[in-house]
């Protein structure tokens, strides 16, 4: 049985971070277009530039903080290598790489999907259109996500491709907290109050949760029951519980189901970390403070992503 | 006025190839309507149900669709990499099933020869030995490989991948132009050409005799594996490619997922105790034959180009000492050097005591003294070759060249004779073809592809490129020709 070669392991772990990335981006900057309004009725556009830290880069090269130039940086800049267009362009190109392995499906829409981004224009990142734009991205980030689930051969692959997604959506929730909640701290706006309220939705619907969080806390909209839902609820796809336990069940079916015997370090890695978030509750999230356990849990998964690498992608002969 | 726009109406409706004609060539697919094949004559009624008109809309949306599969070539500019597709021309190429026979029959003599030849010169050196061709033309020759000699390769399958290009005369002889023994490209075309028809016009390709193409790499794969050093049970089989970057990378995917086998390159390798092991998840793994897409002078840079990114180091040692088989086999372009290329008739003379079932085209040689006055007293006539370069670069054709072209040519033969051939113009068959809304002649060659394992298999049909500019006889895709589906049909 011939074995993945390292390095299409490493590129199917950032394909699947690459495409999440892209998703989550659309997705915030459609919410805070749409429902993220603060008490003037403005949006808070800078806010997105702390998503990645990108404030300084932001600035040197745009200047003023302006709608138009913070989704034009986001969605199309080809200078800044977190851009929707530069995902999505990584993204393709480590499919190319994997050609020989990936389905045809997976490579033609992901294609296709790369040359209509490359086609766009500047103005086609406007306000005014930002929700097209944003549901175009996402769509066919999700078609991409249902064509290599539906054909994508379950080998090696597969599990990598999957560790590297849940990993990145784990990274995409937590920041997308921390972002929230700096944001919120300050704004004054009176607990309960209409603004303070909208805010709250939208970072439910930034992080797809604005449903399922409805059905399961119909009147509870507190800031606590909402990072509760978001870090710990084990139903919801997107919560930081649920995309740890994933990665650590697809890294430990890697290596029991294909006799994989490096990467020992990485699953331990992950394995503790699964269990010490689901030995959290708020109660404890509040004693020590949100802002300390997403610290901890950002460099969690830099830590796992480190090993993973050190483990599986690394091309030194004598680790193993 | 309405009796005009009647007219202009007719003329549009007018059956597709009405208005053909083949300009005086040999026309692959009236001739073989000519011989009352049955498949050819149905093909004609159905192309005369389309207007021109329809015929460029379907071409266009297969175009389209070619290119968001990414069945592209990679053209590198300074600042960009474009990719583009090979241009495709939907009316397809047609071979009678009894044609294809005798062809195929053919290739694989010439493979068998080819073969024999290699082992030779790298072994015993008998037809040195005998005189048939001169030493120095093959020790001299840069693509020699000294480091080969004596070692022994698996069924003495040297060239396990081949292409030979045919031509057509004006008389509907198929000749040899060209061996190509090294790392032919253009198969995935083959397929993918066929595939593409397949769906973009099933009322042309259903329920018509033509032979399938789909299993090469099945083929592939099992001569591969039969290649392996003898004793691996289960040999490891990787097709070794310069990367993503290559213009032929989509082939080199195309291979790997049809054969089955891990597409590495060369980063993916590393050779220990002579062995050649791939680095994977699960550690190294030994892999046991490498169907390598990378010239000889980049494979290993212990022993060629020191160089060279795109090698693995000890590859050499490693296939010298029986641990890996590679194909093609090192030192493989001494036989489709175009110097030896005269000298073939007499290798398959020589080792098979038969005559060549399908003919060189004449060639003269003028490294030798009869050749080079010939060459020189009708240059105005011939079509003169740089003995070295491939993909048609340097390619001198008398009857087209100007007054100045001529002199230029005659002075760098002069200078360096050993380094040329002439050839006779050939009158390039045509096949009726879509361009720039009309259709019309263009020229078009044929290369049929073999595979040698333990034995030789050639796909029926082959790629036939076509030059796309009226007139044109250049057909390589490199200088801006196409391709066409080629359908054996019984």
């Amino acid at each position: 049985m011939t074995k993945l070669l390292s390095r299409f392991a490493e590129c199917l772990f950032w394909l699947g971070r690459q495409i999440e990335r892209a998703n989550a981006l659309a997705r915030v900057l459609d919410v805070n277009q749409s429902y993220s309004y603060d008490a003037h009725g403005g949006r808070n556009w800078r806010m997105l530039l702390h998503l990645y830290e990108q404030e300084e880069d932001f600035r040197r090269r745009f200047g003023e903080v302006t709608p138009e130039a913070v989704l034009y940086y986001h969605l199309l800049d080809n200078g800044n290598s977190s851009s929707v267009r530069s995902s999505i362009a990584q993204a393709r190109e480590n499919a190319r790489t994997l050609r020989p392995l990936i389905s045809t499906e997976m490579w033609t829409q992901l294609n296709g999907f790369h040359r209509t981004l490359t086609d766009l224009s500047p103005t086609d990142a406007t306000p005014r259109r930002l929700s097209r734009l944003a549901n175009l991205i996402k769509e066919n980030c999700q078609a991409h996500v249902g064509i290599t689930m539906e054909t994508l051969y379950r080998d090696e692959a597969y599990y990598f491709y999957r560790t590297g997604q849940q990993i990145e959506r784990a990274d995409q929730t937590t920041r997308l907290m921390w972002i929230k909640f700096h944001q919120l701290l300050p704004m004054g706006a009176e607990e309960g109050s209409a603004v303070d309220v909208s805010q709250w939705h939208a970072l439910l619907r930034a992080a797809a949760a604005f449903q399922a969080f409805s059905r399961e806390n119909p009147s509870n909209l507190t800031p606590e029951a909402i990072m509760g839902f978001l870090l710990f609820n084990p139903l919801f796809p997107r919560s930081l519980v649920s995309s740890v336990s994933a990665a650590a069940e697809s890294l430990s079916c890697l290596r029991r189901d294909f006799d994989i015997i490096p990467g020992s370090l990485a699953v331990s890695q992950l394995r503790s970390f699964q269990s010490a978030i689901l030995d959290y509750d708020m109660e404890k999230v509040n004693q020590q403070g949100l802002d300390e356990i997403i610290d901890w849990a950002q460099s969690e998964l830099i830590k796992t992503t480190d090993l993973i690498g050190l483990s599986f992608f690394g091309l030194a002969t004598d680790d193993f | 006025m309405a009796n005009q726009v009647q007219s202009s109406a007719e003329a549009r409706a007018e059956a597709l190839l009405s208005q053909y004609s083949s300009g005086g060539f040999y026309c692959e697919l009236f001739e073989a309507c000519q011989e009352k094949a049955a498949g050819a004559e149905e093909l004609v009624r159905r192309l005369n149900a389309f207007t021109t008109g329809e015929l460029a809309e379907r071409a266009a949306a297969a175009e389209r669709e070619l290119m968001m599969l990414g069945v592209t070539f990679t053209v590198y500019t300074q600042r960009d990499r474009i990719d583009r597709t090979l241009p495709f021309d939907v009316i397809p190429r047609v071979l009678t099933g009894g044609e294809w026979d005798r062809i195929s029959r053919g290739v694989k003599q010439r493979v068998k020869a080819i073969n024999l030849f290699l082992a030779d010169i790298y072994g015993e050196e008998k037809i040195l030995r005998d005189g048939v061709v001169p030493r120095a033309l093959i020790v001299g020759n840069e693509n020699y490989r000294p480091i080969m000699r004596d070692i022994k390769v698996p069924f003495d399958s040297y060239v396990v991948i081949n292409g030979t290009d045919l031509v057509r005369g004006g008389d509907g002889r198929f000749c040899v132009l060209e061996d190509n023994c090294r790392t032919p490209s253009g198969v995935s075309y083959v397929v993918e050409n066929r595939h593409l028809m397949q769906r973009a016009f099933p009322d042309l390709v259903d329920a018509l005799a033509i032979r399938p193409v789909s299993d090469y790499g099945q083929r592939l794969s099992r001569a591969l594996e039969e290649l392996a050093p003898p004793g691996v049970s289960r040999p490891r089989v990787a097709l070794l490619s310069p990367g993503t970057y290559n213009s032929a990378y989509f082939e080199h995917v195309f291979l790997a997922r049809e054969a089955g086998i891990t597409l590495v390159e060369g980063q993916d390798l590393f050779v220990e105790d002579d062995k050649v092991f791939m680095r994977t998840i699960a550690g190294l793994q030994q892999v046991h034959v490498i169907y390598r897409r990378i010239d000889d002078a980049f494979l290993d840079p212990e022993v060629f180009r020191e160089d060279s990114m795109l090698g693995v180091k000890g590859l050499v040692r490693a296939m010298a000492k029986g641990n890996v088989t590679l194909a093609n086999a090192i030192g493989t372009g001494v036989a489709d050097d175009k110097a030896v290329y005269a000298y073939m008739p007499r290798i398959i003379k020589y080792y098979l005591d038969e005559e060549p079932l399908i003919d060189n085209v004449t060639t003269y040689i003028c490294g030798e003294p009869e050749g080079l006055s010939y060459t020189l007293d009708h240059l105005e006539d011939l079509v003169v070759k740089p003995v070295g370069a491939s993909g048609g670069y340097g390619i001198v054709i008398g009857p087209h060249a100007s007054r100045e072209d001529l002199e230029e040519v005659r002075a760098k033969i002069k200078d360096d004779p050993a380094n040329f051939i002439a050839q006779p113009m050939i009158e390039l068959s045509v096949s009726p073809t879509l361009m720039e809304g009309e259709v019309g002649p263009r020229h078009v060659d044929l290369r049929p592809f073999a595979i040698t394992g333990r034995d030789t298999w050639v796909l029926p049909g082959g790629l036939t490129r076509v030059a796309l500019r009226k007139g044109s006889l250049v057909v390589n895709s490199s200088q801006g020709g196409g391709s066409k589906d080629t359908w054996v049909l019984d």
